[in-house]
This record gives structure tokens, C-alpha cells and sequence, in this order.
């Protein structure tokens, strides 16, 4: 979180229309970012700067683009055929799409949790040692595993059945482990495709709660369509939306406070209301 | 985008319609409490104890549309999780429900006061307490008139003005404060019937405070501006 909230300054209605932050270096920057598939615009010109160890939601309506942006961050959109990305994101000082970066090492440095849980068919304990094994390391993997579950707030849940399959667990415990999962290689950024809308209310209340003490070690990108959920866990909303064009753009982006309370702008408005989704 | 803007979802229509609803009651509520402060402020100049006594006892409707609103509220807030524009409407209902239930509060309170003074002699003839009434009523139509434009400019200018008259209310307080001390230096035997009158216009001058009051809640449904007399509160730091 910035220290300083008068130091955000929201320059809607620029050509960059991007959040800046004077006392805070941003963790992930984007610029002018745009994605085609197969030559359809996906999303165009996306500029936004995401302060480190916050929580920051992007919402609109379905098919304006948020996961397409989220999946830019970490190099996602490589694995897509069809996709081409236009502009730039920086992180740690570089253009993660310069030439010379390595997009595996990205995506452990910025990890990534899907709307459903995906655990490997493998046991609790392989799920969550698979990216430190890659990575080399094979000192102390107990320790790494039971502390990446213990931040994944499920190690009392499951340290007594660490060899049964990973999809042997409830839906909530499985989404649990998956976060374990990219815990374990230390990411400085987690990007979260709703991440709670598979499952029930407790464990969802879980994931919630789980978000947020992990803001202060992790800086946390989600993608959510539940606005009250948005409300409860980010610092931040960034509010995108498809014109007839069906090119997805980012409209709004502020404190939560800003951005459910009082929107600037009337597109923002009408979607957090309900009158357009 | 512009098709999606022209359907707008049904639970959205049922919404709005909730939210015109909670309007409508809100205004037949000021429409209740003004006739209030009216009948309260004219059976005291014509000495009518049984419409005092009405007053009092037409109270009930005025605290029981209030609470009525105060659940609509509720259920609102309930039900759709209201955001933006509609959370600071639904607050900004919940609020001058209270506003207005106190000033019903006055309307009584003078009407007693009425009904104890009855067998009195009148000590003045009644000129600026209902100066003082015609003003503060006129300041709560206005503050109304506020609210329900929803509409930044219009709700700014209105303070503004409101403010004006709000001063001038005061004004009067002072004055009428200053002939009833007159009166009572000039016949002890006066203090009785003169600190019954002061509370009167006390009562009335609270009424253009709460008149004030609504403005600034209907300057916080038009622009999330949290604002109570000259304080100005920051934005929440999250």
C-alpha cells in the first residue's frame, strides 16, 4: 500500500489514463498494453501501475478483457497460438516481453491461480515441491512445502494426508493448495482468475481472508466478478469495459473507496450498480 | 455497450423501483413534518389547545413512517449490497428519515408547550417565532427540494443560499431572545410565560439547523462530499 493517499493521482481521462503513485515505486507497469487474437483486438492500449504488497481487482463486465490483461503479466498469452502483445510491462526494472527474458522464470516470479482448482495428479506434498524442484532445490523441501501450506493457510488441514492425492481434498482445500503451489517459489506477484467462484462460502471466506495476509508479503492481482468481494479484500479497483467495438479497455482505476463509493467516471457507475453487465 | 445500456436487467428494475419508493416516502415524511411545525406554530398563535393536542398525537404517524423508512433502508442494504451512486442514496434516506422524525420531535414539543401556556394570558402578541417558523419550514422544503434533484450544482447553490437563511433564523433567535429577557427585566411576574416562549424558538431554530442537516446529506448523495457544518472529513485511508 502507497503510504500516502494523496499521493495517488488518477489521471482519467488521459491518453494513458494510468494510476500514478509519487512515493511509491509500482511493482508491475504496463504500457499502451494491446492484445490481438487472430488479429481481433482483444484489449487496446491498457496503461496501469500496480503498487507493490497491494491487493489491486480488476472487474467489468464478461468479455471486456480482464482475464487477457491478467494473463499479460505473466507471459500467459505466450502459450496461445494466435495471441499477440503489443507494448510493454515492466517489472523489476525490465520489459518482461524484451527478448532476452525467460518467460518460465517470469511465471514463477509472477505465479498464477486459476478460477477452478488444478492440482497435478499428484500427492499434496509433489503439488507443492513441483516448482522448487524445478527450480533446483531439494534442500530442505519438507520445510519449503509445510511453510508454503502454512501460508496457504491449509497445512492443518492436510499435514497428516501429505501423500494422498491432490484431488483427494475438498474443492476449497484444493484451491488452497494450488496457492501453496505458487507460494513455494517466493513469487513477488500473485495473479488470481477468480479464484473463489467455484466454491462454497466458507471456503471462499477462506481465500478471502487468505488474500489478505498475503498482501503484506505478496502483491496480489485478482480478477473477480463478485463486487463485494472486491470491495472486501483489494486496495485498489481497476474497472475495464468493451465498447460496440468489443475492444477491452481500462476505464477507471482507484482506491476501492473511489471506485465503489463515488466512480468518476458514468460507464463505471452504471456496471458496479448493476444497470449494465 | 449501447444495446446492454436499453435492456436493463429486471432485478435492476425492481431495484429502482424500491429506490423511488423509498423517495416517495421520504417526502410524503417532510410533507408530515412541515404540516407539523405549521399546525404546532398556529395553534400557539390562536391559543387552540385541541389542535395542539393533534400535534402531538399525529406524532406517531411521523415516527412510524420514519421507522418504516429505516426498514426499507435495511432491506435495501440487505438485499442488493448497494453501491455508488445507490449506497449513498439509501444512506443519505436513512439520515434525513432521522433529520426529519426529529424535527416532528419540535412539532410536539411546541404543541405541550402550546397546550401548558393554555390558560395563560398571552404575554406578546406572536410576530417573529412564526417569522421564525415560516422560515425554517421554508429552509426544509428547500433542503427537500435538494435531495431530490440529485444534482451537484443545484445542491451547492441551494447550501449556499440555505446557509444565508440559516443565519437569518438565528438572527431572529437572538432578537426574540433579547425582547423576552426585555420583558422579564421589566415584570418578573413575565418569567414564566417568556422561558415557555424561549423554548419555543429554540425549538424552531433547531428546526432550520436540521434543515441544514439534510443539505449536507443531499450534497453526499450528489457527490459523496462528507461535510458537517464548516468540517469536511477526508476520504477513508484504506
Amino acid at each position: 500500500m502507497p503510504q500516502n493517499q494523496a499521493d495517488l493521482l488518477s489521471q482519467a481521462g488521459s491518453s494513458e489514463n494510468i494510476l500514478r503513485f509519487d512515493t511509491t515505486e509500482p511493482i508491475l507497469e504496463s504500457h499502451n498494453l494491446s492484445v490481438t487474437y487472430s488479429g481481433n483486438t482483444a484489449i487496446s492500449d491498457v496503461s496501469i501501475q500496480v503498487p507493490k504488497n497491494s491487493v489491486v481487482s480488476l472487474i467489468g463486465p464478461s468479455g471486456c478483457g480482464k482475464s487477457t490483461l491478467l494473463r499479460c503479466f505473466n507471459r500467459m498469452n505466450d502459450l496461445i497460438a494466435t495471441a499477440d502483445v503489443k507494448g510493454t510491462v515492466n517489472f523489476a526494472g525490465q520489459n518482461i516481453y524484451d527478448s532476452d527474458i525467460d518467460p518460465t522464470e517470469i511465471r514463477f516470479r509472477i505465479g498464477m491461480v486459476f478460477q477452478r482448482p488444478n492440482p497435478f495428479p499428484k500427492s499434496i506434498y509433489e503439488n507443492v515441491a513441483f516448482g522448487p524442484r524445478i527450480n533446483g532445490i531439494t534442500d530442505d523441501l519438507d520445510e519449503v512445502v509445510e511453510n508454503s501450506l502454512r501460508r496457504a493457510a491449509v497445512w492443518e488441514e492436510v499435514k497428516d494426508r501429505l501423500n494422498e492425492s491432490g484431488l483427494s481434498v475438498s474443492g476449497g482445500q484444493q484451491q488452497r493448495i494450488c496457492i501453496a503451489r505458487a507460494l513455494a517459489v517466493n513469487p513477488e506477484i500473485v495473479l488470481m482468475d477468480e479464484p473463489a467462484s467455484s466454491l462454497d462460502p466458507i471456503s471462499t471466506q477462506a481465500i478471502e481472508q487468505l488474500i489478505q495476509e498475503l498482501s503484506n508479503e505478496v502483491t496480489i492481482i485478482i480478477v473477480t466478478h463478485n463486487m463485494q468481494q472486491a470491495t472486501r479484500i483489494s486496495d485498489y479497483a481497476a474497472v475495464m469495459m468493451a465498447g460496440e467495438e468489443r475492444i477491452g479497455r481500462l476505464i477507471e482505476y482507484g482506491t476501492n473507496e473511489q471506485v465503489f463509493g463515488n466512480p468518476k467516471d458514468e460507464r463505471t457507475e452504471a456496471y458496479v450498480t448493476g444497470r449494465i453487465g | 455497450m449501447s444495446e446492454q445500456k436499453n435492456i436493463i436487467p429486471l432485478g435492476r428494475q425492481d431495484f429502482d423501483r424500491d429506490l423511488g419508493k423509498l423517495e416517495a416516502e421520504l417526502i410524503l415524511m417532510s410533507g408530515l413534518v412541515e404540516q407539523a411545525i405549521f399546525n404546532a406554530l398556529n395553534a400557539l398563535k390562536y391559543r387552540d389547545v385541541e389542535k395542539s393536542q393533534k400535534v402531538i398525537d399525529e406524532d406517531d404517524n411521523i415516527d412510524q413512517t420514519e421507522l418504516e423508512i429505516e426498514r426499507t433502508c435495511i432491506e435495501l442494504i440487505r438485499r442488493e449490497a448497494p453501491m455508488a451512486g445507490d449506497l449513498r442514496r439509501i444512506v443519505a434516506s436513512l439520515h434525513i428519515a432521522g433529520e426529519l422524525e426529529r424535527i416532528g420531535d419540535y412539532a410536539e414539543g411546541i404543541a405541550k408547550i402550546s397546550i401548558t401556556m393554555g390558560a395563560q394570558p398571552p404575554l406578546k402578541e406572536l410576530i417573529d417565532i412564526p417569522r421564525m417558523g415560516d422560515m425554517a419550514v421554508r429552509m426544509l422544503k428547500r433542503s427537500l427540494e435538494a435531495f431530490i434533484s440529485r444534482d451537484a450544482d443545484l445542491v451547492r447553490k441551494l447550501s449556499v443560499e440555505l446557509e444565508k437563511e440559516d443565519d437569518e433564523v438565528d438572527d431572529l433567535y437572538a432578537k426574540v431572545q433579547t425582547d423576552l429577557l426585555e420583558l422579564v427585566k421589566a415584570d418578573p411576574e413575565n418569567a414564566e410565560p417568556a422561558t415557555y416562549l424561549m423554548r419555543v424558538a429554540h425549538n424552531v431554530e433547531r428546526v432550520a439547523d436540521r434543515a441544514m442537516n439534510i443539505v449536507e446529506r443531499a450534497l453526499y448523495q450528489a457527490t459523496g462530499e462528507l461535510v458537517s457544518g464548516s468540517t469536511q472529513i477526508e476520504p477513508i485511508a484504506e
